[in-house]
């Protein structure tokens, strides 16, 4: 060991001693007696892994990328003086703003998520209001066809549509075999896969809400509708469907956030040209290895969900309230 | 009444049900064509579970998720009910707030991003601290655990609030102390959510595929990983095969479930009727 | 006010004031933020009493009797149990037992395990444990339903499963939170008498917190009237019903009359209170400190007001004290008893009931009938606030 790498060391050591004994006094000062601790495990392990990290990708958004190990410069540098440097970059955010690859993944995936949301929320509506109104016995059994599908792999049901709509797919073999079609549409690795892709994976969390919302429903509001002298669907347009409006949020929520980010359905089943922002995050990371330009591209994704976060989780608040 | 309405959902359910089940059907029949060709039906052949089952790679792969699924669930079912106790008993303690947030975020976060940003945690704490020395099976579990221990977090707590404060005020009242009080009194009543949560969990970490491929190292990769690589090169029938299995081992597992929850049901409901008769005849 | 007997030092303890009180609250105040629940509330409660908190919900009551479990830390003041002040101690280590409203058996056990719990928790040997859980069930009759879960139980079953738990620790003090809320109306009437007899084999001290003045009535000793966090009147129920401190306690027990008006002359006992409302004068036997031109109210309970037909023709005299004339607007038959609203002018209506001492279909005083209304001096009280 060269005695620069033996400094090295012995400065890191005593960084990481010193930073124990910061973290021992701070945690001796924690009233870590039977109930705190119990709040105060789950909070360090969220803090530690799930806040700090976001932390970190910010800092990284606005370093550079350099060759070395990590590839990015570091934020701060105690180069000089008492008072650590900063060192910001802005460019990664300038540079999506200006390369219109960023723009247009970010609007694609924000289309594909709604196109597949409402298409989701017209498949599950009346699945859920059936299964709610559904006798107590096959309620449960039809819930739990609903969740089934859940516990089996995400990735082998996706990939199982790469069989069917293919070119010498499922759909096309029997179309054409009932000559209703001289030659096989085409219908994988396009915007239309993507969407039944999301759509099939994500309905059980439209499904789910929903009916949790129409089940606990009162019948005898649209009986006191059809007294009132409301014909049965204007009872559903005036009565059910406005307070099925939670659950109708809750679900579209659901399918909306995770899909905006999505990477395997459109990487196998969506063309070349399917600009997802969650694939461009995948192949900036691991083929561009420009860790700065997916820390920013990661950093404005999570404010483009924000607003949804934000609407879901109070969403999730009332309904709470409601219930206590 | 709604004779013409009933129709329409009854329609919907049967193809939604249909839509849901038809790719795992097709999956299952044709693990079980000779034909490489997934789509051409050449005859009926188990072969290709004779080779997933000589498949070194998947086979290790699937003993790594099974390991990391298993150490997840346990990690994330003990951290999530703290959670989930702490959010449905605790009221208003200070920082409740972030809290939630921190509970509600792993839910609804996209996979890509919970990867990136814990590689990035990780990568960084390498560089200051030197530990974790090389990603692989702990780093996993961390990131599996700490979106797991969300959702064991939600559902413990949506199962303690629907059980009685009063019935743990009691154990108090009748002289337990409150660590006792969880254990002999608490800890029975959400089992069944423990059991869910756990399961969940279980799962989710097995299907991981986004998050274990950013936080995982040379040399460890899970089965998601390696079913990912090759079906990125087309279909196989052997993966097929592999989906067969794990439809029918959740199948059986669910099927039982329902079984022992629905006589469990049956026997309460009696029980019910049978001590309302009882008192009405008294 | 009755007289203090001779024998009150044993009966009624709280007529001695050389008797020691075995449960004292003393100033005791509980505030959630900005909400005072429970304000500056004290109350002496003594050995073997059973004692109820009667109140409106969200009056206090039930803040008042987790302080007494201790669930609840007051803001301030203190408690003391058989003179050991208890107030900062947790409810594991009080000698306080309680029954819950929701009766919060532990579903997953049996009822014998459920009643053991608590002596469980003390390590009492095996063989006592066997024999208090046995007795305890016995008290209740619970012996052959020892290894049922509670799921498979009634409603009175659970809730004698629930007294018998919270009674098999012998404490010094059971809190009873609404006990018989859960029941229907005959359960609820047949385990009143239970709970009483009970209480008298035990001779442990209850607090029961009740919303049902009727169930308040009938069970306890004393209690104490509550109204937002405050103790409004604490005494007999024969003392709370037939002398109410307050408009509050005469209003909330049983149904009354009030009339507001000003004192005009004090004769000895015989308060004369001038009162537009009823429109003339009226005269209360009184012992209260009233000053000459106060404003008074005075409170006449329905049943102490007799009703009669008003004579065809008779003179009309010059307006009595304590009499008036009316119609009568409205009757309800309720089998025992009918009540009668009387119109007697200026929009004043007079509550008055008659026990149905003849079994008739038809009535001696129909809708529309004129009547005239009339009372004694001593059945009205006197109340200045």
């Amino acid at each position: 060991m060269s005695v620069a790498a033996r400094k090295e060391q012995a400065r890191s050591d005593g960084r990481v001693s010193a930073l124990g004994k910061a973290t021992w006094r701070a945690l001796r000062r924690l009233p870590l007696k039977g109930r705190s601790a119990v709040v105060a495990a789950p909070y360090i392990w969220l803090g530690l892994f799930f806040l700090v990290p976001f932390i970190i990708v910010l800092k990284i958004s606005l370093s550079q990328m350099i060759v070395a190990r990590p590839p990015f410069t570091p934020l701060l540098t105690w180069t000089e003086g008492w008072w650590p440097q900063v060192q910001a970059y802005l460019d990664n955010y300038v540079w999506l703003l200006q390369d219109p690859l960023y723009w247009i993944a970010y609007l694609n995936s924000v289309k594909i998520a709604l196109i597949s949301t409402l298409g989701c929320l017209l498949i599950g509506y009346p699945m859920a209001y059936g299964i709610a109104k559904a006798p107590a016995t096959a309620r449960t059994l039809l819930l739990l066809m609903v969740i089934l599908p859940f516990w089996t792999s995400f990735l082998l049901r996706v990939y199982a549509w790469i069989g069917i709509l293919k070119q010498n797919g499922l759909i096309n073999n029997v179309l054409m075999w009932l000559g209703i079609i001289p030659e096989p549409l085409a219908m994988l690795h396009n915007d239309f896969s993507v969407y039944v892709g999301i759509i099939y994976s994500y309905l059980p969390f439209m499904i789910l809400p929903l009916y949790a919302n129409l089940e606990k429903m009162d019948v005898s509001l649209l009986e006191a509708a059809a007294d009132l002298g409301c014909k049965p669907w204007k009872a559903f347009l005036s009565v059910t469907l406005p307070l099925s409006l939670p659950g109708i949020v809750a679900g579209s929520m659901l399918v909306f956030i995770p899909a905006v980010g999505e990477f395997v359905i459109p990487e196998l089943l969506g063309g070349p040209d399917t600009l997802m922002i969650g694939r461009v995050l995948w192949n900036e990371f691991f083929n561009n290895r420009d860790w700065p330009v997916a820390s920013a591209v990661t950093i404005v994704l999570i404010l483009v969900l924000v607003i949804p976060i934000v609407i879901f989780q109070r969403q999730q608040a009332k309904t709470q309230d409601v219930l206590e | 009444m709604g004779q013409r309405r009933s129709i329409f959902v009854l329609t919907c359910l049967v193809f939604g049900f249909a839509f849901l089940y038809g790719p795992i059907l097709s999956l299952i029949v044709y693990s079980f064509n000779e034909s490489k060709l997934v789509s051409v039906w050449a005859g009926f052949s188990t072969k290709w579970y004779g080779e997933l089952i000589q498949n070194e790679q998947i086979l290790s792969a699937a003993f790594l998720s099974l390991r990391i699924a298993f150490i997840t669930a346990c990690i994330a079912v003990t951290l999530g009910t703290m959670a989930g106790m702490a959010l449905a008993r605790y009221g208003r303690f200070r920082g409740r707030t972030l809290f939630t947030g921190l509970i509600t975020g792993p839910l609804v976060m996209p996979d890509v991003i919970i990867g990136i940003s814990l590689l990035l945690l990780f990568v960084t704490s390498a560089e200051w601290l030197g530990i974790p020395g090389s990603r692989g099976m702990p780093t996993i579990i961390i990131a599996h655990a700490t979106f797991c221990l969300a959702y064991v977090a939600v559902i413990v707590q949506s199962r303690l609030s629907s059980v009685d404060v009063s019935i743990e005020e009691a154990a108090l009242d009748l002289g337990a102390r409150p660590w006792k009080v969880f254990f002999t009194i608490t800890l029975p009543i959400i089992a069944p959510a423990l059991v869910a949560g756990w399961l969940l969990s279980f799962t989710l970490s097995l299907d991981d595929l986004v998050i274990a491929s950013f936080v995982s190292g040379p040399g460890s990769s899970t089965l998601p990983m390696v079913v990912f690589s090759k079906v990125r090169l087309g279909v196989s029938p052997m993966i097929n095969a592999l989906a067969t299995i794990i439809v029918a081992i959740v199948t059986v597992a669910v099927v039982i479930a329902g079984v022992l929850m629905h006589r469990a049901e049956n026997r309460r409901q009696a029980d019910i009727q049978q001590a309302l008769a009882r008192a009405g005849y008294q | 006010m009755p007289e203090a007997s001779a024998t009150a030092g044993t009966l009624e303890p709280w007529r001695d004031p050389q008797a020691r009180p075995y449960v004292r609250i003393e100033g005791v105040t509980k505030r959630f933020g900005e909400f005072t629940a429970v304000d500056d509330v004290s109350l002496d409660i003594f050995r073997s009493e059973l004692f109820a908190l009667l109140g409106a919900s969200g009056c206090g009551k039930t803040t008042l009797l987790r302080m007494l479990a201790g669930f609840e830390r007051p803001t301030s003041g203190r408690i003391l149990i058989d003179d050991q002040d208890v107030t900062a101690m947790p409810p594991y280590e009080r000698p306080v037992n309680m029954m819950f409203q929701s009766y919060a058996l532990f579903p997953h056990m049996s009822v014998e395990q459920n009643v053991a719990f608590g002596l469980k928790q003390d390590s009492v040997p095996k063989a006592e444990l066997k024999a208090r859980v046995g007795e305890a069930l016995e008290l209740v009759q619970l012996g052959p339903w020892a290894r049922r879960k509670p799921h498979q139980l009634s409603g009175g079953q659970r809730q004698r499963v629930a007294l018998a738990r919270a009674l098999v620790k012998r404490p010094k003090l059971l809190l009873l939170d609404e006990p018989l809320a859960a029941l229907d109306k005959k359960l609820r009437e047949k385990t009143q008498f239970e709970l009483m007899n009970i209480q008298d084999e035990v001779g442990v001290t209850f607090v029961v917190v009740t919303h049902d003045q009727e169930e308040a009535m009938t069970l306890s000793t004393r209690m104490a009237v509550m109204d937002r966090g405050r103790v409004m009147q604490v005494g007999t129920p024969s003392e709370v019903y037939e002398f109410p401190s307050t408009r509050f306690t005469a209003d909330f027990i049983g149904s009354i009359n009030v009339f507001e008006g000003r004192v005009r002359s004090i004769d000895g006992d015989l308060v004369v209170v001038e009162s537009p409302q009823f429109g003339g004068e009226l005269e209360v036997a009184s012992q209260a400190r009233v000053a000459q031109g106060q404003t008074v109210w005075v409170a006449v309970r329905p049943e102490k007001i007799s009703i009669a037909p008003r004579g065809e023709g008779g003179a009309k005299e010059g307006r009595r004290r304590n009499a008036a004339d009316g119609v009568v607007q409205d009757i309800a038959y309720l089998g025992d008893t009918s009540v009668f609203r009387v119109d007697i002018g200026n929009g004043t209506l007079i509550e008055v009931t008659q026990t149905n001492l003849f079994r008739s279909i038809e009535r001696p005083i129909d809708w529309d009938a004129r009547v005239t209304l009339s009372w004694t001096a001593n059945v009205g009280l006197i109340l200045s606030e």
